[in-house]
């Protein structure tokens, strides 16, 4: 007899606990690599725009409008229809379609775009005058991105990675429910449909603790570099 | 030695073309504090972003120190940058860095080891008057002292000259008056060329050696510091070198005369004006001695410090039964060469 009551929560005798850990790591691996990826794939298309804001010339105004079209395009499919639309390419890209591994496309390719956005924000709240004082001491462009840019933006790009990281977190659940395994896949397929909710519960709860350890860290950091 | 020929500049904006700089003629002499003053929108800051080609001329040539800046592009325009300095009204400092990094911010671009770089950046600490602040961010610095780490960077490459974009415009006035005396400081001991963009007639008294007054884009009138403020020829240099020599009580002044004139129908009231020397030899009490039959009432009086000398200015009322000791006055100022100025009726 299957119980569906408030007490089947907190039956923990049913949670398998090497399993669970398994989808732990799984969850945090997936999240972990595409944070990394996204980072540099953000900051990159970030600064992109940044530079190719407020251009005279007509190719690098083409350029912007062409970043800025993909960007915005793939920050609006919904998740879930992503993964979906990436299957093929995930196939010839990583092999397979199945697992965590198979799941960092498109885990990669929405967050992405969300952080250039965050990106090109932060390096825009830079002052100009900071940026102009450079310039006029005879900084190249690359001193100015990584000598001014880089550094001036940091707490801002720091806590737009926390943010993103979060999202990322919530993705993988998805993810998971659709094959990619970890905490997503093991509350929809050994919590849900098994009727296991002690399993779902536990997912939850480590999802939170997972959440809940980045934006510690995120926060910290932030305080720690921010000297204003 | 610094050369604006012809230089003109305009902007496109919407509304049409609008016309930043007209005509610009100026020659700039090495070794020099020179001051452009001028009400916000003159086009100041466009002059003054030509010299380190933050902002190119639409036509004439910009030419410092035999370069000309206006001509200059990608690596030639960086390496002549290096050898300007220039300080800014919001300092413009990186906050990420402490106030050693900041200044060693210029030797970073222009490549020096991080040897090299902290015994320079050190050196222009104490140069600045920051010793024991070295590594503080500037978050946790006053204004003036922000603006002296601006200082400090900007001398950090050794800079043939430095440019100041109303440098003291957001600082209290005494601490202007700081940041001022360190620049007369710098200029003196470094004999290096300095070019002062301001609104405030104050900053061009106390440290400039020549002045432009720059109206609508266009350079109206110049010369030496003293001179101008003797002897201002067009109106909006006359209201900047009023804003700067008027006590604040040019009102009450022409309020007490008015009063004095009311009073005394049978005086007369004077206006002096003394430069450089005269400003210190005692006029009015040899007059009394000279003239034993006058009276001689103080009404108000001013003096100011330029770089050049003392310029001030004194209202006297004069009362005397004797019509011919008050003529014989008015005529012993003029043998001591005094401007004199008879203030009438009406």
């Amino acid at each position: 007899m299957v119980d569906t009551g408030i007490g089947s929560y907190f039956k923990f005798s049913n949670v398998d606990w090497s399993s669970m850990g398994t989808a732990t790591w799984e969850t945090f691996w997936m999240t972990a690599v595409s944070i990394i990826v996204v980072a540099v794939l953000g900051f990159l298309l970030g600064l992109l725009l940044f530079e190719t804001t407020d251009s005279d010339s007509l190719l690098i105004k083409a350029l912007n409008w062409i970043v800025s079209a993909i960007v915005n395009i793939f920050r609006s499919i919904p998740f879930i229809i992503l993964i979906v639309l990436l299957l093929p390419a995930t196939q010839v890209i990583m092999g397979t379609i199945i697992g965590a591994q198979a799941a960092l496309p498109s885990l990669i390719i929405s967050a992405a775009p969300f952080y250039a956005r965050l990106v090109e924000i932060a390096f825009h709240e830079i002052d100009r005058g900071v940026l102009e004082a450079a310039e006029a001491m005879g900084a190249t462009k690359a001193q100015i991105i990584f000598k001014v840019l880089l550094p001036e933006s940091l707490p801002a790009l720091v806590s737009g990675i926390t943010v993103t990281a979060i999202s990322l977190i919530g993705y993988t659940a998805m993810a998971g429910a659709i094959g990619a395994g970890g905490l997503g896949n093991t509350a929809y397929l050994d919590g849900f449909q098994a009727n296991n909710n002690a399993v779902t519960l536990t997912a939850t709860v480590i999802i939170v603790l997972i959440v809940f350890v980045f934006q510690f860290i995120g926060d910290f950091a932030v305080k720690r570099i921010d000297k204003r | 030695m610094i050369e604006f020929k012809d230089v003109s500049k305009t902007f496109d904006a919407k509304t049409g073309t609008v016309s930043a700089v007209k005509d610009v003629n100026l020659v700039i002499p090495d070794g020099k504090i020179y001051g452009i003053v001028g009400y916000s929108g003159a086009g100041k800051s466009t002059i003054i972003r030509m010299l380190n080609g933050l902002e190119a001329p639409t036509t004439g040539s910009v030419t410092v120190n035999g370069s000309e800046i206006s001509a200059l592009k990608g690596k030639a325009l960086r390496d002549q940058r290096l050898k300007i300095g220039m300080i800014f009204q919001h300092f413009n400092l990186l906050w990420s860095r402490t106030v050693l990094e900041n200044i060693e911010f210029p030797l970073e671009i222009a490549k020096l080891s991080k040897a090299e770089r902290k015994a320079k950046a050190l050196k222009l600490v104490e140069l600045v008057g920051l010793k024991g602040r070295e590594n503080a961010y500037p978050s946790e610095l006053s204004g003036g002292q922000k603006q002296r780490v601006g200082i400090a960077r900007a001398l950090s490459n050794d800079p043939e000259i430095l440019l100041s974009d109303e440098a003291t415009s957001a600082l209290d006035p005494q601490t202007t008056d700081e940041v001022l005396d360190l620049l007369l400081d710098i200029n003196k001991k470094l004999n290096l060329s300095v070019i002062v963009i301001t609104h405030e007639m104050h900053v061009i008294r106390k440290i400039c050696d020549h002045v432009a007054v720059l109206d609508a884009g266009e350079i109206v009138e110049q010369g030496p510091v003293l001179d101008v403020f003797k002897n201002p020829k067009q109106a909006i240099t006359k209201r900047f070198v009023n804003q700067e020599t008027d006590t604040g009580s040019a009102d009450d002044t022409n309020i007490a005369v008015e009063e004095m004139l009311k009073k005394y129908p049978q005086g007369k009231i004077v206006k002096l004006t003394f430069h450089g020397e005269q400003a210190s030899s005692p006029i009015v009490s040899e007059t009394l001695r000279q003239f034993d039959d006058i009276d001689l009432n103080i009404i108000e009086g001013n003096i100011h410090q330029t770089q050049e000398g003392s310029i001030g200015s004194l209202y006297i009322h004069l009362l005397s039964d004797n019509q011919q000791s008050i003529d014989g006055t008015l005529a012993y100022f003029q043998t001591l060469r005094v401007e004199t100025e008879v203030i009438e009726r009406g």
